[in-house]
């Protein structure tokens, strides 16, 4: 009788109850972004590294007026203030990386404001937004900007110990190719040693990071292995029927925007498609634009505006490559949908 | 034996097993016993006794209220106090015997035995395992006499015996294919009496390579084939079970019995073994008692209509208070917010949480991430339809299959926004039954 007095019971007032599952893999929506901002830490470090010390300045005016703006607008729509989620950093920093290092920094508010306010928070906010917001932000400053937008500074390997890397204008591979003169050979693109957007240069940096979220599964393999490899393809097969600069597969693959946006941009889990296999269809789509554009477009450079014509087409490839639930046959379920 | 079919999505779950090495004891002999007559998938048992009547161990207290319906029989012997109703593990009032125990633990005549089962017409058996009251005991309780009649224009040709028991912390399925290896064995091969199978197969996953072994080592030249499978969660669940097992898909909204499979539980097939040989009903079960708060977690095996509150107390009560207790495992398990619920038939674990194992989380909107679609082992689309759901267009969710959902959690578990997403699901589910019984019950009229 004495050990039965010493048996401790619950206290039963003060259980929760909830509906199944009690376990959760206590991921998270911060856990995400801020993961993506790590991934992109190798990339912003060699920004700095080739373009000084203003590229820093650039980035960090982005991702404050980002969650500036994010955080005016919830007050102003009375709802929950959600910078806390890391995602307007994340957009922040992309639209960021997709300037050129001379950008003005009113250019750069201008900028995150309509990637922020038109490109998510008039859709509701994160989650209801059906294009990339950095691209959003960067295509309207490449609209309404043209000429400060595509200013480009030359770059010369390190340039720690400067504010800004001279500021002789120079060409990007993509500009050099596009009128059909040789691009920089393979480590100067590899490495970022080239002139171009101020986070797109470094492809090093870029797979980097980019594998390490493949790595932890925050994004899927297939879109950047996907899109990368169809713009390779489609120059690569240009280059064997017509072999001039202008479709070099190695300097269409290495420099631009692509790496930035296979990686971090076409990726964003909000604006591209559910499924892996619409994450290929996804991905090939947006090679086939790029590509496009960069060759026979009047731009050289064209990863946004093929992001934004994909992202527009996600919820059709949605549709149209949500699998049959198990057991479920393949006329009942092209009757349903 | 690897290379079994790996079904799609699913989730590595930490296992929590801390009772594997727990032998099984038996529970003492409680002073009250609260017999739920509703302890099953279908119609509560229609009580049989009275308030005074003295009752003995294994007799009947309530028989089957319809086809879809499985008898009561009582745990011990005494008086009936009165018929009355009880909290159940699902929050419902169940109807209930309550008996007042004498102490004596006098048994009942025991049910006929079948000293020579193999000859004994499967018809004669299929009626002991009705008798004896046997549900799927791995939580959802379905009649196993139900299950026993298949459509008459199916055939089927495959036993498969779960006891893959996917669930974290659980271990009640274990420690019983480990003490009570040859029951098992006997019980699948009554399974298969009874239906004309030739092949049985024992399905345990390789977390627990000692049953495991036990059951390979015991079934050899019995017919019975032991498989190990990949570890991961819900491997358990029905449809993937026959699918990793047989590579058949069990098609959208029939039964296994359509691609020739029965699957019970390795706990039913002990019980139906019971029955047969011992002339036994159900009325005990083991059940994990578990969780960090307990302070000797076991595996217990307790009468039915033991409250919760003795399991626990002889696993040395609490060292601190849980935030949760669940009657089951943490994926499916009901959260229940008293311990005077009786344990039935179907009460596979008590799982006591504490307040930091408790994931507690405000929903946001959906990213659209994907990792539900990945996570789902019936390859739905859980975002989508849980948006679907949210604003109220359930006609649009049943034409994405919601039906066929199997409530396993892995989409909630995975959700990085923490959407209630299995929630939503089956919120859709009863929506969906509850218009289907009411057009039913407008036709009828």
């Amino acid at each position: 009788m004495s050990e039965q007095t010493t048996i401790r019971m619950p206290d039963t007032s003060k259980l929760v109850v909830s509906s199944s599952p009690h376990y959760h893999d206590m991921g998270s929506i911060p856990k995400i972004m801020f993961t993506v901002l790590a991934a992109l830490a190798p990339a912003v470090f060699a920004s700095i590294y080739f373009f000084g010390w203003r590229a820093l300045l650039v980035l960090s005016v982005c991702m404050v007026s980002c969650a500036a703006i994010e955080a005016l607008l919830c007050r102003l729509m009375r709802r929950r203030i959600s910078i806390g989620d890391g995602s307007a950093l994340v957009t922040g920093l992309l639209l960021g990386m997709t300037l050129p290092v001379t950008s003005p920094l009113w250019m750069c508010i201008v900028g995150s404001f309509i990637a922020i306010g038109l490109g998510k928070m008039v859709y509701g906010g994160l989650g209801g937004n059906p294009f990339n917001p950095a691209s959003v932000g960067r295509v309207a400053l490449l609209l309404a900007c043209p000429s400060a937008m595509t200013t480009w500074v030359t770059v010369s390997g390190c340039a720690l110990n400067k504010w800004v890397v001279d500021a002789t204008t120079g060409a990007t591979p993509l500009e050099l190719v596009a009128q059909n003169q040789p691009g920089p050979g393979f480590w100067s693109l590899f490495l970022g040693n080239i002139g171009g957007s101020i986070g797109e240069t470094c492809t090093l940096a870029l797979i980097v990071g980019g594998v390490f979220l493949i790595a932890l599964k925050i994004i899927r393999w297939q879109i950047p292995v996907f899109f990368i490899g169809t713009v390779f393809l489609i120059t690569g097969i240009a280059y064997m029927v017509s072999p001039c600069p202008k479709f070099n597969p190695m300097t269409h693959v290495l420099s631009g925007g692509l790496m930035l946006g296979a990686f971090f941009m076409a990726t964003d889990m909000v604006t591209s498609p559910l499924n892996r296999k619409g994450a290929v269809v996804f991905a090939i789509g947006c090679g086939i634009i790029t590509t496009i554009i960069r060759l026979w477009g009047s731009y050289p450079e064209g990863i946004s505006y093929a992001i934004l014509i994909m992202n527009a087409l996600t919820p059709l490839i949605d549709r149209y490559t949500a699998g049959r639930p198990f057991g479920v046959a393949r006329k009942a379920s092209q009757k349903n949908a | 034996m690897n290379k079994q079919i790996k079904f799609y999505g699913g989730v590595k779950l930490d296992e929590g097993k801390m009772t594997s090495n727990e032998p099984i004891i038996s529970a003492p002999l409680e002073p009250l016993y609260t017999v739920p007559l509703q302890q099953h998938i279908g119609a509560p048992a229609k009580a049989v006794v009275q308030k005074g009547d003295k009752v003995l161990r294994g007799q009947l207290l309530g028989e089957a209220g319809s086809f879809v319906s499985a008898p009561v029989h009582s745990p011990t012997s005494g008086t009936v106090r009165e018929l009355s109703s009880c909290l159940g593990p699902a929050g419902a009032q169940l109807p209930a015997v309550v008996i007042e125990s004498d102490g004596e633990d006098t048994a009942a005549e025991p049910l006929p035995i079948f000293a020579n089962w193999q000859e004994a017409s499967p018809d004669e058996l299929k009626a002991r395992v009705a008798e004896a009251g046997i549900v799927g005991m791995g939580g959802a309780a379905f009649p196993t006499a139900v299950k026993l009649s298949p459509p008459p224009n199916v055939t089927i040709d495959t036993v498969i015996l779960n006891g893959v028991e996917c669930e974290p912390c659980l271990t009640a399925d274990h420690r019983l294919m480990l003490e009570h290896t040859e029951t098992i064995i006997t019980g699948a091969r009554i399974i298969a009496r009874i239906l004309g199978v030739k092949q049985i197969i024992i399905a345990i996953e390789m977390n627990k390579p000692d049953a495991l072994e036990m059951m390979t080592k015991k079934a050899e030249g019995t017919g019975v084939e032991v498989v190990g499978l990949r570890v991961l969660y819900p491997q358990g669940a029905e449809k993937q079970l026959i699918y990793t097992v047989t590579g058949r898909k069990v098609p959208s909204g029939k039964l296994p019995a359509h691609v020739g499979c029965l699957v019970t539980n390795v706990s039913s097939a002990a019980a139906i073994a019971d029955a047969v040989c011992l002339g036994k009903p159900l009325y005990e079960r083991i059940t994990t008692v578990t969780g960090t708060p307990v302070a000797k977690p076991g595996n217990i095996l307790c009468r039915v209509g033991t409250p919760y509150s003795s399991a626990l107390a002889l696993c040395g009560g609490v060292k601190e208070d849980p935030l949760k207790i669940i009657s089951g495992g943490p994926m499916m398990g009901m959260s229940v917010y008293s311990l005077d619920i009786p344990i039935i038939k179907g009460t596979s674990g008590i799982l006591l949480l504490a307040a930091d194992e408790v994931s507690q989380y405000t929903p946001n909107a959906c990213l659209r991430c994907g990792r539900c679609n990945d996570a789902c082992p019936m390859e739905m689309i859980p975002g989508i339809l849980s948006s679907t759901i949210e604003f109220h267009h359930f006609s649009l969710a049943e034409r994405w299959h919601v039906m066929d959902c199997i409530e396993c959690g892995c989409c909630s578990y995975v959700c990085p926004a923490g959407r209630p997403l299995v929630q939503h699901m089956r919120r859709a589910k009863a929506v969906a039954n509850a218009t289907r019984r009411a057009a039913e019950a407008a036709s009828k009229k």
